[in-house]
């Protein structure tokens, strides 16, 4: 089905993430960590960052949260491909590299779901990189 | 499997379903293009009765009706024009008066909707009338149109906002009810069929406990209106609202019913036109009821049409609606029973309005509501503007089937596959 398609946007790489989340918990060595949440699905995320020695790379990448299976495997699938990217690299990502991530067409009434981890992990660096510094949780904007 | 001897409907559905084009509607192709088109090719299964109604033809009609031939403002020309829309826009209030029990259009005041009758008593009356010491007694399952405005005229004017606890079963424990009602009550507000739980609340014995504290009750009608038949001057209520996009009427209207002599103290919410008598550089005086109430250029078509939709309505018979509906949500309730992680709130099957609310084990609400959208199942997922009771139900949100005149079993079968479809997909 088309754009609204509930079971296209649970093939099954989605349901796989979600039921099965990759890199799931915190991280003690974090080189920073940030929360958000969309008030829309009432879905929380938190990201754990550690980068390597360069300050640049990211090495490894922990979320734990609550929410949506959209929500929850686009946080899981981004903590993956994360791995050995910039930062400068993460703060480009946009909406269409989510979608591409996922492999589905997300509803347009589901994008913010699909993007939070993306924009908690962008926030997050941000912050650490002190580009922003007065944002206590990131909310999903409209 | 035979399929088991059903009940004939209490009314003839596919005679009603004719009446609503809209429900021959395809869905699931692109949703920025308004409309039906080719890439649209299931089949709309419309459970979302309770947020809002579809429209027969006769209503669509009296609405084209009206701009086609006799469009012209009220109250103020003498042309004929204006005459003629001026006695439909006047008689539709006296229809509703007449469909709800009022004493006359005097009682029967036309806003945008539910909430804005909500927030007129609650500025005219509420910031006027509440200080320090009052309080304002809700239920835990107000839908924010009550919830959040008598919340901020409580912060406003210090009068307390208490809540009548809601029970394991969905029902309203009326021991705590009036345990909480005393003589610092000045208002209560009820909602009179919860759109979350699907709750009958006693809003006569509501309205006895509150009067006898001296105070005054407010009755949000705006899930019962629409689906059985209500008499405000039997239940006693001081005000009552309802909205007629949920009762085959258009959007941008609403009804606040008041008694008479209340209204009558009351000061006006809006200022402007149509609700002055006189007016000079120093002061003014209000028109009469409920015109004092009706600032501006008021909802005249959607008025007229509200009378066409309380006609198809009363053409059908309000007893017979409810009972239609209540053979649908038993069945609904009955169906989605069957399945052991499917969790329904409220009150049982055979007691309650007709709606659905539920959650399925292991699936988020917005998840599963996707899939029935892929099933072209249409519900409503969310909080449903109740989310303090959603908080004390322990969920962030659910799936709520609701249903109407036009709604059969068999599209309760295509909600309940669909949901078995997701169960499965989670599983
Ligand atoms: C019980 C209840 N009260 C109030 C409202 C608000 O109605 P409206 O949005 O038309 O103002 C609704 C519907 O959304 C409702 O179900």
């Amino acid at each position: 089905m088309g754009i609204g398609g509930g079971s296209d946007m649970y093939r099954q790489q989605i349901l796989d993430h979600y039921k099965n989340p990759r890199n799931h918990g915190t991280l003690d060595d974090a080189t920073f960590s940030h929360s958000g949440e969309n008030p829309s699905c009432g879905d929380t995320i938190r990201v754990d960052v550690r980068l390597e020695d360069d300050g640049e790379t990211i090495d490894y990448v922990a979320f734990s949260g609550d929410g949506c299976a959209i929500s929850q495997a686009s946080a899981s699938m981004l903590s993956e491909r994360l791995r050995g990217m910039t930062l400068d690299e993460l703060a480009a990502m946009d909406t269409d590299d989510v979608t591409e991530m996922l492999g589905v067409d997300i509803s347009p009434m589901r994008i913010k779901c699909a993007v939070l981890a993306r924009q908690v992990a962008q926030d997050g660096a941000k912050l650490h990189e002190g580009e922003i510094d007065d944002l206590d949780v990131t909310i999903t904007e409209d | 499997m035979e399929a088991p001897e059903q009940e004939p409907y209490p009314l003839d559905v596919e005679a009603v379903r004719g009446d609503f084009p809209i429900l021959q509607r395809k869905v699931g192709g692109d949703v920025t293009i308004p409309g039906e088109d080719e890439a649209d090719t299931e089949p709309l299964v419309y459970l979302d009765n309770a947020a809002t109604s579809h429209t027969p033809e006769p209503v669509v009609d009296a609405i084209a009706d009206y701009y086609r031939s006799y469009n012209s403002n009220v109250h103020r020309g003498i042309h004929h024009l204006s005459q003629e829309a001026s006695i439909a826009y006047e008689n539709a209030h006296d229809r509703v008066a007449e469909f709800v029990g009022a004493a006359g259009r005097e009682e029967v005041v036309f806003t945008k909707n539910t909430t804005e009758a909500e927030n007129l008593v609650a500025y005219a009356w509420g910031l006027n009338e509440l200080g320090p010491g009052d309080n304002v007694v809700l239920t835990e399952m107000e839908h924010h149109a009550s919830l959040v405005t008598w919340q901020q005229i409580g912060k406003r004017t210090g009068a307390e906002v208490r809540f009548v606890r809601v029970d394991e079963d969905g029902r309203l424990d009326m021991d705590h009810a009036r345990e909480l009602i005393d003589d610092d009550t000045a208002m209560a507000s009820v909602v009179h069929v919860s759109n979350t739980l699907g709750t009958v609340n006693p809003v006569g014995e509501l309205a006895d406990i509150v009067h006898d504290h001296g105070g005054l009750i407010f009755v949000d009608g705006a899930q019962s209106v629409p689906h059985m038949p209500v008499d405000v001057g039997e239940m006693d209520a001081d005000f009552f609202a309802f909205s007629g996009h949920k009762m085959c009427g258009p959007t941008g209207i609403g009804v606040l019913y008041g008694k008479e002599h209340v209204l009558e103290e009351m000061e006006p919410y809006l200022y402007g036109g149509e609700m002055i008598r006189k007016v000079t550089f120093e002061d003014s005086q209000w028109e009469d009821l409920p015109w004092k109430f009706e600032a501006g250029t008021p909802v005249i078509a959607q008025g007229i049409a509200l009378h066409a939709a309380i006609d198809y309505l009363e053409e059908l018979g309000m007893e017979t609606v409810h009972a239609h509906e209540g053979v649908l949500a038993e069945y609904a309730y009955d169906r989605l029973t069957e399945y052991d992680d499917v969790d329904i709130y409220g009150p049982p099957g055979d007691d309650r309005a007709g709606l659905v609310a539920f959650n399925v084990d292991g699936v988020h609400a917005h998840d599963l509501s996707s899939i029935l959208n892929d099933h072209a199942v249409a519900v409503r997922a969310g909080d449903h503007c109740t989310q303090p009771l959603h908080d004390k139900l322990g969920v962030a949100a659910s799936a709520r089937a609701s249903f109407y005149v036009y709604n059969t079993r068999e599209e309760i079968d295509t909600l309940v596959e669909a949901v078995d479809d997701a169960r499965q997909l989670f599983a």
